[in-house]
């Protein structure tokens, strides 16, 4: 059963092609992250789903409502928090989330009761009856996110949430996400263009360039994918480069060595899929040291940025 | 900005949408969403008007400019007390008489001048302020109609105008009754109310305009400006202006005749009646001053055969309401082009 579930989702401006027969789904107690450049059409995607903005083609279903028809229902079950989300300066936190509870009609009595736990939540309970305008930009995140589950909402929507703030406050923000999805159970669907940083998020992920989804899945599927048959490891080792080369090289099913531009102790080696249990062995047997070992590709960064290196032949063959 | 059917369909189909679903559930909320969305919008706007600096700064150079014309205007009848004593209407000519000796206008004109100002104070950063604090997209995608967002914030502007001008009015009046001690009749209180209704929706004109612009132009101070721009050049050139174009639409030539003349003053009448102001200032005279009974071209002959007699507030009212009935036509038209810019914009800035 998906909250989120779009078919065949469609958005032109003119020529221009922003989003392009997109299909998700996206399971309750789930954290999907949709993944993609600037401009690749994820905001375009986002505003759809709250019935934001009219889709060319296409249909999607949000927290069971058809957003170009329902847009109320479903804006009453979905809390959003956009790109670079803004306050009301003049107004404190506390009075910011109030408008909004007002705005969703919530009972009165229960908003006051309900915005100081989320304030709490979020660790801005003693910054609540300060002005919007003395936050910081992860303070807003902060609030936002707050702002976003005052409706006590079964669908998240989070566009971009972790740009703009200090790695400290992406760590808050990111564990919110988790507990969001884990604790209330709500499906989460955020977008991002930093990849290492919501990868540790996310259930399940796509790949979204130039308005269509590259590859969509778990990130070891996604992982796997890409890799093929030949895998790629990053080793470290000490010893002199003229000796550790032919060492390398002489591991059956290593097909190339190359050595790290930055860091010199640093080699990363191509080959079978074997190799992925026998590298270790093998060196060690030889009378090498090492030190570090690490499977590249896993990381989404890395499958992203190959998506992107050659996204044109990509575009078509691996969209299923 | 460019305006895109499927977002100006969107729009409509939320309204109508709701609208159905309201007549499909028989009338009753139970779990389905309750409309007046708008009301909660206008709460908070109109608590930001009243706690604004804007407000005040309105409320100080109104006020002052207020009890100066008053003061004026005062003095003047009291130095006349005896012609004045027991003069039909005397109250409603406070507001309204401009004392010969001075060069401070009347209380009236002075609102006519400077009630624009009002409107646009309250309108200008209406929606490209939403955008400028990047509120729009949380505020749309909470469980109200767009069009909520731009009702509440022409309902919030009308009601701190109404507040402004009626605090201003009784304080006037407060003034006029300190220095003259004139007790104003019902005819009197009916016809001050009558042109407070009148200035609020010639305000309220301004109101619309100036949020037309805040839909229009992203930057706040371009919109200020270019309302502020409309105002001066209407205020200031339109006379000038209508003289030019009934001088091409209806040439006068080297003599002419009665008529020829005559249909160059109608023409140049009826072109000043598309401007607000001008439809403005006709209905304050009718309304603040009881022996007024036409504001339209009158012949010599026809000034003869008047009989000059004070007008009931009825009568009054009846030679006004052509004028206030384009007033809120204007208005209306105002927001309605406001209103339809709006829906058909992008949310995304």
């Amino acid at each position: 059963m998906s909250v989120i579930r779009t078919r065949a989702l469609t958005k032109t401006y003119g020529s221009l092609v922003a989003v392009d027969h997109l299909n998700l789904d996206v399971r309750p107690g789930e954290v999907f992250g949709l993944l993609g450049p600037n401009g690749a059409g994820k905001t375009t995607t986002i505003l759809m789903l709250l019935g934001l903005s009219e889709p060319t083609e296409g249909h999607a279903e949000v927290a069971g409502f058809d957003p170009t028809r329902d847009p109320l229902e479903v804006k009453r079950r979905v809390g959003y928090l956009p790109d670079q989300v803004g306050f009301y300066g003049n107004l404190t936190g506390r009075q910011n989330l109030r408008y909004t509870a007002r705005l969703n009609r919530l009972n009165e009595r229960e908003i006051e009761g309900r915005i100081g736990g989320l304030l709490d939540q979020v660790g801005l309970a003693d910054v609540a009856d300060r002005t919007v305008d003395t936050y910081s930009r992860g303070m807003l995140q902060r609030l936002g996110l707050a702002d976003a589950l005052v409706k006590d909402p079964s669908v998240v929507i989070l566009d971009e949430p972790t740009t703009a703030i200090d790695p400290a406050g992406v760590v808050e923000v990111l564990a919110s996400i988790r507990s969001i999805a884990r604790d209330r159970g709500a499906a989460v669907l955020l977008s991002s263009h930093l990849l290492h940083q919501v990868q540790q998020v996310c259930d399940r992920v796509a790949i979204f360039v130039a308005g269509k989804v590259v590859a969509q899945g778990t990130m070891r599927r996604l992982a796997e994918q890409m890799a093929g048959d030949t895998l790629q490891i990053e080793v470290g080792l000490e010893g002199p480069a003229d000796a550790l080369e032919p060492a390398l090289r002489a591991v059956p099913g290593v097909h190339e060595a190359v050595r790290d531009e930055h860091d010199p102790r640093v080699w990363r080696v191509t080959g079978s899929r074997a190799l992925q249990q026998r590298l270790a062995g093998e060196l060690v047997s030889r009378g090498v040291a090492v030190w570090h070992l690490r499977r590249v590709g896993d990381d989404l960064d890395e499958i992203y940025m190959r998506y992107f290196a050659n996204n044109k032949e990509v575009g078509d063959g691996r969209a299923a | 900005m460019a305006a895109r059917p499927e977002a100006r369909l969107g729009g409509l189909r939320e309204t109508v949408s709701a609208a159905l679903a309201r007549l499909r559930s028989g009338g009753d909320v139970g779990d389905r969403v309750p409309s007046g969305g708008w009301r909660v919008v206008a709460d908070k706007e109109f608590g930001d008007h009243v706690l604004s600096v804007r407000l005040f700064i309105l409320v100080a150079v109104l006020g002052l400019a207020a009890v100066g014309a008053i003061y004026s205007t005062s003095t003047f009848v009291r130095s006349n007390a005896q012609q004045a004593a027991g003069a039909p209407g005397l109250f409603v000519l406070l507001f309204s008489a401009q004392s010969p000796s001075s060069q401070i206008p009347s209380f009236a004109t002075l609102i006519g001048l400077l009630g624009p100002l009002l409107g646009i104070a309250f309108g200008f950063d209406a929606i490209n302020g939403e955008r400028a604090e990047r509120t729009l997209p949380r505020l749309v995608a909470q469980p109200i109609h767009r069009d909520d967002v731009i009702n509440g914030k022409f309902a919030a502007g009308l009601a701190a105008i109404g507040l402004v001008l009626v605090a201003i009015t009784v304080l006037v009046s407060g003034v006029a009754f300190f220095e003259l001690g004139i007790v104003p009749g019902p005819d009197d209180v009916a016809r001050v109310v009558a042109w407070l209704a009148a200035t609020i929706v010639y305000v309220g004109f301004w109101l619309a305009f100036a949020m037309l612009c805040s839909v229009a132009l992203r930057r706040a101070a371009t919109s200020a400006l270019a309302a502020i721009s409309v105002w001066l050049v209407l205020t200031l050139f339109a006379s000038l202006l209508t003289g030019i174009a009934a001088g091409i639409l209806a040439p006068l030539p080297a003599n002419p005749t009665l008529d020829q003349q005559v249909a160059n003053a109608q023409l140049q009448l009826d072109l000043a009646r598309i401007s607000p102001g001008e439809l403005y200032g006709e209905a304050t005279a009718y309304l603040l001053n009881p022996s007024v009974q036409s504001v339209g071209i009158i012949m010599p002959s026809q000034q003869a055969a008047a009989l000059p007699s004070i007008l009931p507030f009825e009568q009054s009212l009846l030679l006004s309401w052509p004028q206030g009935v384009a007033l809120v036509a204007l208005t209306v038209v105002c927001f309605g082009a406001a209103y339809v810019a709006f829906m058909r914009q992008e949310i995304r800035a």
